[in-house]
């Protein structure tokens, strides 16, 4: 393999971790606040692709405008989902882990069910848009247009998340009720609308990562699955909750990933990944950047 | 001993002996083939979440990758079987014995995470040997095994004709897990497990070696698991990496138990006997599994059963005339 070719693959990896950053951030964020894995991430990945889909199927919009639409419509259905499920998840007096685990779970094999009933299990694809198909070359190494504009938007949104952790009331709000729930309903601050909230700005940074992600990508009801259990690597790898270990763990994932498919058939190319994982764990129980 | 707490325990007994001798004579009245083959599916889910609860229940670390040890038994007996000519009823042991090991192999990093470190990696796991088989073309590949024809006996362990032998095995497999459940729930071992689950650090400083209950509950959950794979090989004589070792293998083995009740010696037969056929009726109603209508009642089921019944369905039989079934009476029993 020349280094031409090792060059041109990292260079896609990363692009790719980027991506893969911004999907699994929303579930960090929310791991972070509130010590729950929401096991239905993947899902809400796979409505927001179906989301932008039906936009452009339907209205002709262009996934990288429905991309804020997709956003907002996440933001609502993260917000829904805390207030009518986890909400009471977290309430659980018996068996309180596995009640975590499976409420969210249930709700992905709803969310699965429902697309498949709906939309049937055909897979669907945006068939052309402004940046499908394109390539750019930059210093002779030549870039998917789509994933370019993706790792983009993922450095954007991973900028702002800064700014709006530490420049924003809401922002503090989060920070401080993830540092202690309990001292935050003393002075006043309503730990519910905090939560709800969290879900919701979870959920519209994976949305507008599917939004992303349905311009290269086959849009199908399990779609969610691969890129669920690469977001929890991700996140794992990053330490769980740590936000900016997401940007941290994608980037590595994404690397990892590329390396693997150079020097594995391409269908082992996700042992790496999961491999990594456990080296990791297993090194260090809480994740690379998590504290101890 | 408690002799309330014996008696409970003398009384479960005689309940499952009635209850499986009255299974056994179901197949007398109930000839219909469709209606046997879901029998004997409720029976095989039973057995298998039975088995899993040993270790996510009992001892509390939660497993999604048991499709592992599943497919494990299942690639064990057919390759065996179709290879090397040896009988299933080999394949079936060799096939328990190597997931039980593997179990304590992957058991010796893994115990060490916890929470949801440990839950990723048992699916990352599970995953990774599914990506193994998918790519190990002596085994089949992606194409999976046939496994051909060459008896009509209980030496094969094949039956073309019918699905008597499998009801009885299934029944068997049921009971036997049901009895090692119930029997390790009153050793040193179920104490070992219900102490661990609760708080490890406590059982550790009262001389309880977390590691290795954790391990015995490995390997126990993953033989008792690795046999009905062997026997799912068997009965539908075809298997495929997805078909035997893919994700939905791990979360089906857990669900009976989440419903019935996870920890507890009847909640994963009652889940079971309550989920599968109605999984079953419901995919033949509506017609075709493409559809998606039984996602959405598992899904359903587990969202509202972990919302409203965190305990599981097994606490609403807590009458005494039901012979007082109920766990946490029982947990009171034991203290």
């Amino acid at each position: 393999m020349t280094a031409d070719a090792i060059i041109q693959s990292l260079a896609s990896g990363l692009l790719m971790g980027l991506l893969y950053g911004l999907i699994a951030v929303g579930l960090a964020l929310i791991f972070g606040l509130m010590d729950v894995v929401n096991f239905a991430h993947g899902e809400f990945l796979m409505i927001a692709m179906y989301a932008t889909f039906f936009l452009f199927v339907f209205f002709a919009i262009d996934p990288l405008l429905s991309a804020p639409l997709v956003a907002a419509a996440l933001f609502v259905f993260g917000a829904v989902v805390y207030l009518l499920i986890v909400r009471f998840a977290v309430r659980a007096k018996a068996n309180a882990g596995m009640v975590q685990i499976f409420s969210t779970f249930g709700l992905a094999i709803v969310m699965r069910g429902l697309t498949q009933y709906f939309f049937t299990p055909d897979y669907r694809s945006v068939t052309h848009s402004w940046l499908g198909g394109k390539t750019v070359s930059v210093a002779g190494i030549f870039l998917p247009v789509p994933q370019l504009v993706g790792a983009l938007v993922a450095i954007a949104a991973f900028g702002g998340l800064y700014l709006f952790i530490n420049r924003t009331d809401f922002g503090r709000a989060l920070e401080a009720t993830r540092e202690d729930a309990g001292a935050v309903a003393l002075v006043g601050i309503d730990k519910n609308k905090v939560f709800a909230l969290g879900w919701g700005l979870g959920a519209a940074l994976v949305g507008l990562a599917g939004a992303i992600m349905a311009i290269f990508f086959y849009i199908y009801p399990d779609v969610g699955a691969s890129f669920a259990l690469i977001a929890y690597v991700t996140v794992a790898l990053g330490g769980f909750g740590s936000v900016f270990g997401a940007f941290a763990g994608g980037i590595i994932v994404g690397l990892v990933e590329a390396t693997t498919a150079m020097l594995l058939p391409p269908s082992l190319k996700a042992v790496g990944i999961y491999a990594v994982y456990l080296l990791v764990v297993f090194v260090r129980p809480r994740g690379l950047f998590g504290s101890m | 001993m408690d002799t309330a707490f014996a008696e409970r325990r003398r009384r479960d007994l005689i309940v499952a002996f009635v209850l499986a001798a009255i299974a056994a004579t179901v197949p007398l009245f109930v000839k219909d083939s469709y209606l046997q083959n879901m029998m004997v599916l409720t029976l095989m889910w039973g057995a298998l979440s039975q088995s899993w609860n040993i270790l996510s229940g009992y001892c509390g670390q939660i497993s999604l990758g048991h499709a592992l040890y599943f497919g494990l038994g299942a690639y064990t007996t057919a390759l065996l079987f179709t290879k090397f000519g040896v009988l299933p009823w080999f394949g079936m042991l060799g096939g328990g014995v190597i997931s039980a090991l593997i179990a304590m192999a992957l058991g010796y990093p893994c115990f060490r995470l916890r929470g949801h470190y440990f839950v990723i990696a048992t699916i990352v796991i599970a995953e990774i040997g599914l990506l193994l088989f998918h790519n190990w073309d002596w085994a089949g590949a992606a194409m999976g095994i046939e496994i051909p024809v060459r008896g009509d006996s209980w030496l094969k362990f094949q039956f073309p004709r019918s699905k008597l032998p499998y009801f009885y095995f299934a029944l068997a497999l049921a009971c036997v897990a049901w009895f090692v459940t119930w029997w390790l729930e009153d050793s040193k071992w179920g104490y070992w497990w219900r102490a661990v689950k609760d708080n490890p650090e406590a059982a550790e400083s009262l001389g309880v070696v977390v590691f290795n209950s954790k391990m015995g509950a490995a390997a126990v959950s993953a033989f008792l698991v690795a046999v009905g794979g062997s026997f799912y090989a068997q009965f539908v004589s075809y298997i495929d990496p997805e078909s035997v070792m893919g994700f939905q293998f791990s979360l089906l083995m857990a669900l009976p138990a989440v419903l019935g009740g996870i920890g507890t010696l009847w909640g994963p037969m009652l889940g079971a006997v309550i989920l599968i056929p109605l999984t079953e009726l419901t995919r033949s109603y509506v017609g075709g599994s493409g559809k998606g209508i039984d996602l959405i009642v598992y899904g359903g089921l587990i969202i509202a059963i972990s919302l409203a019944r965190p305990q599981g369905l097994i606490g609403l039989f807590s009458v005494k005339s039901l012979a007082g079934l109920l766990s946490p009476r029982r947990k009171e029993a034991v203290r």
